[in-house]
């Protein structure tokens, strides 16, 4: 018997396909997610839009509200520690949380340096926004990613961007030659055995899930559109006017991407989705997506 | 043979593989006008609140009893597993109901207790690579149900007449062994109806 290991971990992200993850900030929201259908809940102190509105430090969930979340829902729970933060990721280990994002939404903890993850019994998630980034987070032992998006701005564009220039990546890898890929690998930094991988499949070795800027049912669908595995939801459902409504209509539209009149139907009566920003007007400084390369 | 896969959430692509690898073909469905053209469903591992609630949505309480009850056959991984039982320990309501034992989701603990482990089945002639994420377990079942593997004493494996379920993920390992099973039951299924 063994626990740990790639297969349970990754296989893990693999029972998340085609569902929706839902940034929470209390047991109460948990529960509203759960019952909406969400696949697994991120428990947080602040959505991403609010940590852009609040400015300073931004750490790791309050264990006491993780526990919480813990104990009222009976899908995963998953909590974010700060990039490069060895301990808050070992805390939340402690606590028993399913998932770790080691995000780029917190303030990094380190510069340089991500957590080593292969050590850890329980998995974790990263962001990505190229095949560069991807594929170093998976050498450091991460088991499930995700685009970066811009987390909290409502704007998909950011996200859209992620998604296709790693898919484009990918295929141009699958067409390279032997000589050309041990180029291609020090081009993007990553170790030659990861890239031959996807040269071989055609396809990343973990479940890859879109995040950062889903507002809408509509989005939700185009990233599934995209070739996403699954969605993740930060401000979306609980800065809208009504979280209930919109965390079903994401689920519905998540599951039948390709069915447009349901899409339509599920999207009415909506109320109003969170305000969005437009990304030229963010400061480089508050451009999440920079973090942690 | 074909052979579905609910395809509403979850481990979809790896059991459509597995199915396929065992000499079957395999579907992905999303609607209950597929299930006429098949010869078996697998409803497959993810969550299964998530997979119970969208299948009420879309009418495929009703569509997949019916399916059962012609005698096709059924085979649920871990979630899939969930929705078949007829109890679950601490919820009110159950899912299709089909087969008569109890389960307890997330039997196991939480995600750190996951694990893999070398897993005899009756009926099945090398022991298979089970992979329990965070698995339910089958708590009690009557006598209709055949128990097939156990675990620490705990059932992991069972079958009642045209209804398989396992609490693990046979579908996430290069061993199709329980699907060649599962394809066969659709094969006698098929012949037994002509």
């Amino acid at each position: 018997m063994e626990t740990g290991t790639s297969r349970v971990k990754r296989g893990m992200a693999e029972m998340q396909k085609g569902g929706v993850i839902m940034d929470v900030m209390s047991a109460e929201q948990a529960k509203v997610a759960e019952a909406a259908g969400a696949t697994a809940v991120m428990a947080l102190e602040r959505v991403p839009s609010d940590i852009r509105a609040a400015g300073g430090v931004a750490r790791m969930c309050n264990p006491k509200v993780v526990e919480e979340v813990m104990k009222v829902v009976s899908i995963p729970v998953m909590a974010k520690a700060r990039i490069g933060h060895y301990v808050e990721a070992k805390v939340l280990e402690s606590l028993g949380v399913d998932y770790i994002d080691e995000s780029e939404v917190l303030t990094p903890a380190d510069e340089v340096y991500h957590i080593s993850k292969q050590e850890f019994t329980i998995p974790f998630v990263c962001g990505a926004k190229d095949l560069g980034e991807a594929l170093r987070r998976i050498q450091e032992g991460a088991s499930m990613l995700r685009t970066k998006g811009e987390p909290g701005t409502g704007n998909i564009v950011e996200a859209v961007r992620h998604l296709r220039l790693i898919n484009g990546q990918m295929r141009k890898v699958q067409n390279l030659s032997k000589d050309e890929l041990y180029h291609e690998a020090k081009v993007l930094g990553v170790p030659y055995e990861l890239l031959l991988g996807i040269h071989e499949t055609g396809k990343l070795p973990v479940v890859n899930f879109a995040a950062g800027g889903v507002a809408t049912p509509a989005d939700a669908a185009l990233m599934m559109h995209l070739g996403a595995d699954g969605v993740f939801v930060g401000s979306g459902i609980f800065k809208s006017d009504s979280p209930e409504k919109f965390a079903r209509a994401i689920v519905e539209a998540t599951t039948h991407y390709e069915d447009y009149k349901l899409i339509a139907e599920v999207s009415k009566d909506l109320g109003a989705p969170m305000k969005g920003i437009e990304i030229s007007k963010l400061e480089a400084s508050q451009r999440m997506q920079d973090r942690g390369l | 043979m074909r052979i579905g896969v609910l395809a509403l959430q979850g481990a979809v692509a790896e059991h459509m593989r597995s199915i396929e690898a065992a000499g079957g073909e395999a579907v992905a469905v999303k609607s209950t006008e597929q299930l006429d053209e098949l010869g078996g469903l697998i409803i497959p591992g993810g969550e299964s609140t998530t997979i119970g609630k969208l299948m009420r949505k879309y009418g495929f309480m009703d569509a997949v009893r019916s399916f059962s009850a012609q005698g096709k056959p059924i085979f649920g991984t871990c979630a899939g597993l969930i929705v078949l039982a007829e109890r679950i320990e601490g919820q009110e309501e159950a899912h299709l109901g089909l087969m008569d034992m109890t389960v307890a989701r997330n039997a196991f603990g939480r995600q750190r207790e996951s694990f893999e482990t070398d897993l005899p089945v009756k009926g099945i002639d090398e022991p298979i690579r089970a992979v329990f994420i965070r698995a339910p377990l089958i708590k009690e079942v009557s006598s209709k149900v055949e128990v097939l593997s156990t675990y620490n004493d705990e059932i992991v494996t069972a079958r009642q007449g045209n209804l398989l379920a396992c609490s693990y993920h046979p579908e996430l390992t290069d061993d199709y062994q329980l699907h060649a099973y599962f394809l066969n039951m659709a094969v006698e299924a098929a012949v037994a109806k002509r």
